[in-house]
């Protein structure tokens, strides 16, 4: 038993997203952006990991459904950085305002 | 509420972790703001303790304080890396942004505020990478190599999109 309340855990969850997304909606330097939907990423895994233990019937499946969310959330990383290069060979830039090819 | 000691590491945890996501938003060195995020993971590493899953907290500080944060620096250093992080947009748009995010937030908060779920006694601090590997291996088989392939074509797409096609060019 814990004597820290579930709704703790998921307030907690609920700043570090909120961070993420303004950081992502606002940053201009594209691997700001990435990481911060890396810290978004994770703040949903404190959810399920929450999820795991507290509850009627808790079991060990919300760890790992984490696990397999950190797993996609490290694939994601590496083709996005892989982009974001090959994007800074042809544009010489990584300021997300200038990256609008598709825009008009 | 009592004051013990798994709620004072809960506070100081969570303290360190938000701190780290303040100073992301704040600082205007790229490279200063990768290292202040490293804090927040290994708090949220330590939250991972708290709520027994020791696995996931080393696979946590392993993924994402040590691979990713390096991936994102040399993502940095390979780039223009000495460019401050400047304000120029609009004054308005961020503001707006804000209100939208203090909105959600608020909105998700009279969710979560007054949650009362059931606590029953777990077992899930006992040998928890021995259960992880169970589930694993045998429930959750057909996911667990579906990630492999998932990581297989994540290494040969990026390594596609990132190398040099320059010589290729020059020989046509």
């Amino acid at each position: 038993m814990s004597s820290v309340p579930a709704s703790a855990f998921l307030a907690l969850a609920l700043i570090l997203f909120c961070i993420g997304l303004y950081g992502a909606l606002t940053k201009r330097n594209t691997v700001i952006v990435l990481i911060s939907i890396e810290l978004m990423l994770n703040a949903v895994n404190i959810n399920l990991v929450t999820f795991s233990k507290y509850g009627m019937t808790p079991s060990i499946t919300g760890q790992i459904f984490a696990l397999f969310a950190i797993c996609v959330a490290a694939a994601e990383a590496s083709v996005g950085l892989a982009i974001l290069i090959a994007l800074y060979r042809t544009k010489k830039t990584v300021n997300i305002d200038e990256m609008n090819t598709m825009k008009n | 509420m009592t004051f013990s000691g798994e709620f004072l590491a809960f506070m100081g945890l969570a303290l360190v972790a938000i701190i780290g996501g303040v100073l992301l938003l704040n600082l205007t060195k790229v490279v200063h703001m990768v290292v202040a995020l490293i804090f927040t993971f290994v708090a949220i590493a330590g939250i991972y303790v708290l709520l027994s899953a020791e696995f996931i907290a080393a696979v946590q500080i392993l993924i994402y304080s040590g691979a990713i944060t390096i991936i994102m620096l040399f993502g940095i250093m390979l780039t223009k890396h000495d460019d401050e992080s400047e304000p120029k947009t609009g004054k308005w748009r961020k503001i707006l942004v804000f209100l939208g995010i203090v909105g959600f937030a608020f909105a998700v908060y009279i969710g979560i505020y007054n949650f009362n779920i059931e606590q029953v006694p777990t077992t899930l601090h006992e040998n928890n990478t021995m259960q992880i590997g169970k589930e694993l291996y045998s429930k959750y088989i057909i996911p667990f190599e579906l990630t492999s392939v998932l990581l297989l074509v994540a290494l040969v797409g990026s390594i596609i999109l990132a190398k040099n096609e320059k010589k290729e060019a020059d020989s046509e």
